[in-house]
């Protein structure tokens, strides 16, 4: 066996790696054919709205899998990754803003908003960003590089749990009130808007949006099996090791600064990537993005669909972006109330959200069948076999009592 | 211009003259012409009746700017709503007459109206119409109104009246073209304390494009710095003590707002992200307090916060305990959950007051006794809600401390919060503390809701917007101390208050998050931390 082939094999099963490949069929071969050759009136087109709808939530998603590695495996609950995911959207925004040209309202080089201003060329932080390449780095760089300073200050004074969440917290909303300002440069209040088109392509028309959609499926995927690899890793292992119970990890000689720095940097390059995504597809970037509720939905998005497991992330995005948009729909006034009361029900009742009430049924079914043919349960045997069919199920046991550790020592 | 001066000013020595005569009925043929004339008569009508200086005429000269005054017939009638009054005899007319007609007037009408309006006002023998009217003549003074202000100040007996006259004179004179009234208004200028008058002056000092001086004179502009430099001295005690007590003012809101939270958190080591929907919860009992008492109790109106407070207290304790007993006991020793539970919380109560008393801000009224302030020097008001508020946190301060350390409850608490484990092996029920102290704590939050509907918006809002500056707080003040909290609630408000005057609202806000985040750092317990062994904390 080659090292390709085991690097493979250790990731997912066979089961998984089927599945996975159904999905990546569907995202690219079944939704560009359901909406661009069948026909309006066939009853299996998909329209427009169906397609930018899960253009979005696939986006959501990633950063959901981005906050799941830092929460469901390295314990540290941010809320504060709706900035990073912000910031990635206006990186590209920007870029974005550039290429309508002379095609804005005030028909000038500079975008609609500066003219307004009365600027008379472009402040400093929008230098090159006419070019695509330098979007794309920024992209990747201010959301890594304002996560790096903030990660090394942060984790080297050991600060976590609460705190670290409130912290998080607060420079989301400094970073919301300092876009606000018109003085910023990032058009205040009403951020950007009007894209004409994005590297040449006109952005409205449907080859450009499947192009979208069909990219952001792939970053997902990628995101997915990059996340798979890592948790699976020494790397990950420690990881979830220093979640549980970082002082112990630390007595065996491990600087548990690196260990958290890394994610927690890459986690924030991920949401800075989906943001990017999400700009073009939605059309529109403002501040209101980095409003510290949004960063806490993240965590319920990851929260329902289960901590710990990857799938669960992508799972719990969908699930709760979902029914957002079925709800506002259909009764907008009882969202906020489902929301209200999936962050409670989840928290009381699912701890390791859908992914862990799923498991747990399939094993007490194998627990009983198993029981059924021999008579008696090998409770040896049935561990083995779950944790070949998922290695995250060992993690996921574990994750039900993260404080368990830290109580005795209150 | 000079010519509407000259009228204005014949017509205001003619009121001078008319106040001695007492007049029986408002000049008929004055309001007729002024109804149905054209407008060449329709001025000529009101300078008439300004010469009468009858302040019966007011009321006519206002509604015509307002147009209220309609004619039906040959009758001149002012109309308010459904009720209608004769505009020369005064009497009312009723039932209202079917057909009207609307008198109307043009912008040279509306002027010469205001012009008379003042100049009437100026004589009034109401002492504080006369004020008004000085005080607006300040806000807008121009050379038309410089006769006026003269004659104004001759007759005027009232020492307030007659000094805000004269600044207003030395505000019109710094124009004028002979250097000796110039300076003399300019030194005039340099004994108030208005804060108007520093812009005036500064205006001398500034040069124009070509590089030349606004004010050409280089004497006038040496008198001009002088009582520029006179005026900043007086107005810069005035700016301080006001700094001083916006700081402490919004630190007192910021005790208020953290105190409650700083005992969930120090106790139960839980942050309750629902804390900001309870300040509201209180804020809108002291909204419906305030219906009840205005509906049933009208004349015990001013005292319905002495019925709000505790009420406003129990409420949110109550809610508070009920869900410290349904959803928070259950999550104890898993504070990252707790955190998004209560979270979830804070959006199901917010979405409650919506349905419940709409998405729109909702009215809370100040006592009468609470309306108003104390003027300590011209350029500063302490409004009164404002020093209760400060007082009212004072109070709520050392209830706190007598409860935390004269009571047994409060044993319990400090001890739970020092070390939970050895609290409880030596039978500290420490469930129950727990419950009693997030009711407690809840209510505290419950008063500072009821202190924030005085002096702000009431809305289903209210809470987040305080949540974030409530943690900072708690952060920055360390937890199981109440003097860690004081300290850095009063620290925030001045550190706020000071950026602010100095780099505006926004950016001060920002600064002091960051100065949190690198504080944070140095101490990471916060300033006052409890001192103990444990490795995790």
């Amino acid at each position: 066996m080659g090292p390709i082939s085991r690097t493979i094999s250790r990731l997912y099963g066979p089961k998984a790696w089927t599945a996975l490949a159904i999905a990546a069929l569907v995202l690219f071969v079944g939704v560009p054919l359901a909406n661009l050759v069948v026909p309006p009136s066939s009853p299996f087109h998909l329209s427009a709205y169906w397609v930018t709808l899960v253009g979005k939530i696939m986006c959501y998603a990633i950063a959901a899998l981005a906050m799941d590695l830092v929460w469901g495996y390295a314990g540290i609950l941010s809320l504060g990754h709706g900035l990073f995911f912000a910031l990635g959207g206006y990186a590209m925004g920007m870029h974005l803003m550039r290429e309508i040209g002379r095609d804005g309202v005030y028909k000038s080089d500079l975008p609609d908003f500066m003219v307004f201003l009365d600027w008379k060329a472009v402040p400093w932080h929008w230098w090159n960003t006419d070019h695509f390449w330098w979007a794309a780095l920024l992209v990747v760089a201010v959301p890594g590089l304002l996560a790096f300073v903030f990660g090394y200050f942060a984790f080297r004074s050991r600060i976590k749990g609460v705190y670290l969440s409130i912290i998080t917290q607060a420079l989301t909303y400094a970073a919301m009130l300092l876009f606000f300002r018109n003085e910023t440069g990032f058009g205040g209040n009403n951020g950007f808007t009007d894209f004409k088109r994005i590297l040449g392509f006109p952005i409205a028309t449907p080859a450009t949006r499947m192009a979208l959609f069909a990219i952001t499926g792939a970053v997902l995927i990628g995101t997915l099996l990059l996340g798979r690899y890592l948790v699976t890793s020494r790397y990950g292992r420690i990881l979830t090791a220093i979640r549980d119970a970082e002082a112990r990890v630390m007595f065996c000689g491990y600087n548990t600064l690196h260990y958290k720095l890394f994610i927690w940097t890459l986690s924030a390059v991920i949401c800075g990537i989906a943001g990017a995504l999400y700009v073009p597809q939605v059309g529109i970037i403002n501040p209101s993005e980095m409003s510290p509720a949004n960063s806490i939905e993240m965590a319920i998005w990851v929260a329902v669909g289960g901590r710990g497991t990857l799938v669960g992330a992508i799972l719990g995005a969908f699930l709760v972006n979902g029914g957002k948009s079925l709800f506002t729909q259909v009764f907008p006034e009882y969202w906020l109330f489902v929301l209200g009361a999936l962050f409670i029900v989840v928290t009381l009742f699912m701890p390791d959200g859908v992914v862990g009430v799923f498991k747990r049924f399939k094993r007490t079914k194998r627990a009983a069948d198993e029981a059924a043919a021999t008579g008696i349960a090998p409770r040896t045997a049935s561990t083995r076999t779950a944790s070949h069919a998922d290695s995250a199920t060992a993690s996921a046991s574990m994750i039900a009592t993260p404080g368990a550790s830290e109580q005795p020592a209150r | 211009m000079t010519l509407r001066t000259l009228t204005l000013l014949a017509a205001f020595l003619l009121a001078l003259a008319a106040t001695v005569r007492p007049a029986l009925a408002v000049d008929a043929a004055a309001v007729e012409k002024l109804a149905f004339g054209d407008p060449d008569e329709k001025t000529e009508a009101v300078t008439a009746l300004v010469t009468e200086g009858d302040p019966r005429v007011i009321p006519l000269l206002e509604a015509l700017s307002e147009g209220e005054v309609q004619t039906a017939g040959r009758r001149v009638l002012i109309v308010k709503g459904e009720r209608a009054k004769d505009a020369v005899t005064g009497e009312a007319v009723s039932p209202l007459p079917a057909e009207r007609e609307d008198v109307v007037s043009n912008n040279r009408l509306r002027r010469e109206i205001a012009g008379g309006l003042a100049a009437l006002k100026l004589v009034s023998s109401d002492r504080s119409v006369r004020l008004a009217a000085a005080r607006e003549l300040a806000g807008n003074a121009d050379e038309s109104s410089l006769a006026l202000v003269k004659k104004a100040i001759e007759r005027e007996t009232d020492a307030e009246i007659t000094s805000l006259l004269e600044v207003t004179r030395a505000t019109i004179e710094l124009k004028s073209d002979d250097r000796a009234t110039r300076i003399a208004a300019i030194e005039k200028l340099g004994e108030s304390t208005q804060p108007t008058t520093k812009t005036s002056l500064l205006g001398l000092l500034e040069t124009n494009k070509d590089g030349t001086f606004v004010e050409p004179d280089e004497a006038v502009r040496t008198v001009a710095a002088r009582s520029l430099r006179e005026i900043e001295k007086s107005l810069l005690w005035g700016e301080r003590a006001g700094l001083l007590f916006s700081g402490v003012s919004l630190g007192s809101i910021l005790l208020l707002a953290a105190l409650g939270l700083a005992i969930t958190y120090g106790l139960m080591g839980v942050i309750n992200m629902a804390h900001g929907e309870l300040i509201m919860v209180g804020a809108y009992t002291t909204y419906v307090i305030q219906n009840v008492f205005r509906a049933y109790g009208s004349g015990a109106f001013d005292w319905y916060l002495v019925c709000a407070v505790p009420a406003a207290f129990v409420v949110a304790a109550l809610v508070g305990m009920l869900l410290e007993r349904t959803v928070i006991r259950f999550l104890y020793g898993r504070p990252l959950e707790t955190l998004l539970a209560t979270w979830g919380i804070s959006l199901i109560l917010m979405q409650t007051v919506r349905t419940l008393f709409g998405a729109q801000n909702v009215q809370v009224e100040n006592p009468s006794w609470m309306s108003g302030g104390v003027a300590i020097m011209s350029n500063v008001v302490l409004p009164w809600s404002r020093i209760v508020i400060i007082g009212f946190a004072a109070a709520v301060l050392a209830a706190m401390w007598l409860l935390l350390t004269r009571t047994r409850l409060g044993l319990f608490v400090r001890g739970v919060t020092q070390n939970r484990a050895m609290a409880s092996c030596v039978g500290v029920p420490t469930g129950r503390v727990d419950t009693w102290a997030f009711g407690l704590g809840c209510g505290i939050a419950g008063l500072a809701g009821c202190a924030l509907s005085q002096i702000g918006n009431v809305g289903p809002d209210l809470g987040q917007s305080y949540i974030v500056d409530s943690f900072m707080v708690v952060v920055l003040g360390g937890v199981g101390q109440l003097a860690g909290t004081v300290y850095a609630a009063l620290g925030l408000g001045f550190v706020n208050k000071l950026l602010e005057s100095w780099s505006g609202a926004v950016l001060a806000k920002i600064a002091v998050l960051v100065f949190i985040i690198l504080f944070i750092q140095k101490r990471p317990q916060g300033l006052f931390a409890l001192k103990g062994r444990a490795l995790e904390t």
